[in-house]
């Protein structure tokens, strides 16, 4: 599954995308997230999954473009460090 | 509410002091004897704007019901099960297993457990609209929902837009309360018109009004108004789709799937056809959440 | 040689006229329903207020929203060079600069020169700028002007959720029918505008000293919330909402 968690407003979209079937739920992404953004557990989507897996927390879901904007200036980007954690490649961003 | 539900004798709860609101409204199947069931699940979805119940013996829609969802989450669940259960004789003790839903999930008291409406959606999705409903587009009171799912109802891609009022019924009543138009008429009158007008520019609901009020002062008629609502609110769920790659068959569900003004112009964009279905577009989030309710209870009693 | 700024945002249009780096006049007209006739109304108010003609300023530059379809204007920059390019000449520490006016929120960096190194927008949302604070005092049924000092007489934190101005609106109304103080729900409001302001201010890398700038500067509450959430010291020039026509005045010369 391709869980896109985040949202759309009139200034753009900002949406992190989870592949769930790439995801194994071992939480790399955690720590090295500084806006705390991730979380590992039971698939809210999928009842019937039984690993865990990551997602973006409640809190988070409806700010991204704000909690992420420290990791993304305009220039001079260094790789974001969720991304870079996910050894699996199940982490993409929208923007 | 379908034909079929009028043709049942479906009660309403006359709502005179709320004439414009939609109407709240129950259903029940009295060909179905549920004392013969082996299972009973129910399934209850508390939206931000309405809820529903639905009860499900041995997996075939027996009752249901719809209404707005009050300040206490609990208490629109209690009501809602309640009004569903109202004249079949069955009470709580009765049901086996419920699985509550949507944003109010956690807050059911008398359920085993809570799914999130993307699940629910694309569970009920499949049983509503049949096996070959690949994409799923809910517009809500307060959220829009894109899923897509397989031929079983599983999710494959979903996302949840609940951040911004912009392609939410509630962006539309702001609209109909600028206007003064019942919510109701807004799609009929947003159809009206003889041609169609560049959609309102603004995303922002707060600036989409200033824009809309701009075009009221320069003349333009509330039907032309709307209609530039409508496409604006057509596109951007258009672009939300686009992100999970819209696959056929397609369906739309929630409050604003009612809507003519909007849907005529989703399909237009996208160049297909909403599917319809004989049940409520509004109870599928329930009818999701009793069809896992009915899976877990199976599996409860085999372990 | 004297030069005009004239800066049309979406609520106000604010002109200022410059000699030698020293403000003449300045001029600040509701942009209402006619941009233009407003703008031309806001250029003679400040020509009168220098008891000028208008042959005697050698050019007219125009910024803001509205810069492209300025009726008297001989150049234009972008908001985000003359915000810069103001804020630096008011206070010349000052690198960055957050400007925050009724339906837009930028964060800049610059150095010495008010020149630009990077920016951050928050636009097409009502969220992110003053608009977002507008529909809430509307909510409270309090004046935009009375939010800001209400807010400073708050004695708690309350969190806000909603980030839509339309779902935060019914958010407002909750928290009243549930009691909480209004000086409090006028906190959450500023202290939330804040929030994401602060965000494109690390975005941009935050560099001191920091000015606030804008019509949202204007709001007491606003600076607090500000000061609280980057736990520095802020600078607020004492008219803010004239530094972006100020800094295109200068870009003239």
């Amino acid at each position: 599954m391709i869980a896109n968690y985040g949202y759309k407003d009139g200034s753009g979209d900002f949406f992190i995308a989870v592949d769930t079937d790439k995801c194994d739920g071992c939480g790399d992404c955690i720590p090295v997230c500084p806006g705390k953004v991730f979380a590992v557990g039971e698939d809210p989507h999928d009842p019937l999954r039984e690993e865990p897996v990551v997602t973006v927390v409640d809190e988070q879901r409806r700010k991204l473009k704000y909690t992420c904007s420290p990791c993304k200036p305009d220039r001079d980007r260094a790789p974001l460090p969720c991304v870079q954690a996910c050894e699996p490649l199940a982490l993409t961003h929208s923007w | 509410m379908s034909d079929k539900m009028e043709d049942a004798g479906v009660g309403t709860k006359a709502c005179a002091e709320e004439f414009w609101r939609w109407k709240e409204y129950r259903h029940h199947d009295e060909s179905i004897d549920w004392r013969d069931a082996q299972i009973v699940s129910a399934g209850i979805d508390i939206g931000s704007v309405s809820s529903q119940a639905v009860i499900l013996v041995d997996s075939k829609l027996f009752a249901f019901s719809n209404q707005r969802t009050g300040f206490d989450s609990p208490e629109s669940a209690n009501k809602a099960i309640n009004w569903a259960m109202e004249g079949t004789g069955m009470t709580l003790d009765d049901i086996h297993y419920t699985v509550g839903t949507g944003y109010g999930r956690v807050n059911v008291p008398f359920a085993q457990k809570a799914i999130t409406e993307i699940a629910c959606h694309a569970r009920g999705g499949n049983l509503m609209y049949g096996p070959t409903v690949r994409t799923i587009l809910d517009m809500g009171g307060q959220d829009c929902k894109a899923i897509r799912c397989d031929q079983r109802g599983k999710v494959e891609a979903f996302l949840m837009n609940d951040k911004c009022a912009a392609g939410t019924g509630r962006g539309m009543e702001v609209f109909a309360d600028l206007l003064s138009v019942p919510i109701q008429d807004v799609g009929e009158l947003s159809l009206s018109v003889e041609q169609e007008p560049d959609p309102v520019s603004s995303t922002c609901v707060v600036f989409a009004k200033s824009e809309a009020s701009a075009l009221l002062r320069e003349g333009w008629p509330k039907n032309k108004v709307l209609a530039a609502y409508c496409a604006a609110m057509a596109h951007r769920v258009v672009t939300l789709l686009e992100r999970i790659e819209v696959e056929k068959d397609f369906a739309i569900t929630g409050g604003i799937g009612k809507n003519a003004g909007v849907v005529k112009r989703i399909e237009m964009e996208l160049g297909l056809t909403a599917l319809q279905t004989r049940y409520d577009s509004q109870i599928a989030g329930a009818l999701g959440a009793a069809l896992f309710a009915n899976a877990l209870e199976g599996k409860r009693r085999k372990s | 040689m004297i030069t005009g700024g004239i800066d049309i945002g979406a609520k106000t249009i604010k002109v200022v006229l410059v000699e030698e780096g020293k403000i003449l006049a300045k001029s600040l007209v509701p942009a209402g329903l006619d941009t233009d006739a407003a703008t031309n109304q806001a250029v003679e108010d400040a020509l009168s207020a220098a008891n000028l003609k208008k042959d005697a300023v050698a050019r007219f530059i125009a910024t803001g929203t509205g810069r492209k379809t300025c009726p008297v204007t001989d150049n234009e920059v972008t908001e985000v060079s003359a915000a810069a390019n103001g804020a630096v000449h008011v206070f010349p520490n000052c690198r960055t600069v957050v400007d925050v006016g009724a339906e837009e929120g930028r964060t800049i960096r610059c150095n010495e020169e008010g020149k630009v190194i990077d920016f951050a927008f928050n636009e097409k949302c009502a969220a992110g700028a003053g608009t977002f604070a507008e529909g809430m005092a509307r909510a409270l049924e309090v004046s935009l002007e009375e939010l800001g000092p209400m807010s400073l007489r708050s004695n708690e934190a309350v969190p806000m959720n909603a980030q839509c101005a339309v779902f935060a609106e019914s958010e407002v109304v909750t928290l009243i029918h549930n009691k909480t103080p209004r000086e409090d729900i006028a906190r959450a409001v500023l202290d939330a505008v804040a929030s994401r302001i602060i965000s494109m201010v690390r975005k941009v890398g935050f560099a001191p000293d920091i000015a606030l700038i804008g019509g949202v500067a204007l709001n007491p509450g606003f600076i607090a919330a500000m000061k609280r959430g980057l736990e520095t010291e802020v600078l607020v020039p004492e008219e803010p909402e004239y530094v972006g026509a100020l800094g295109a005045a200068l870009s003239g010369i």
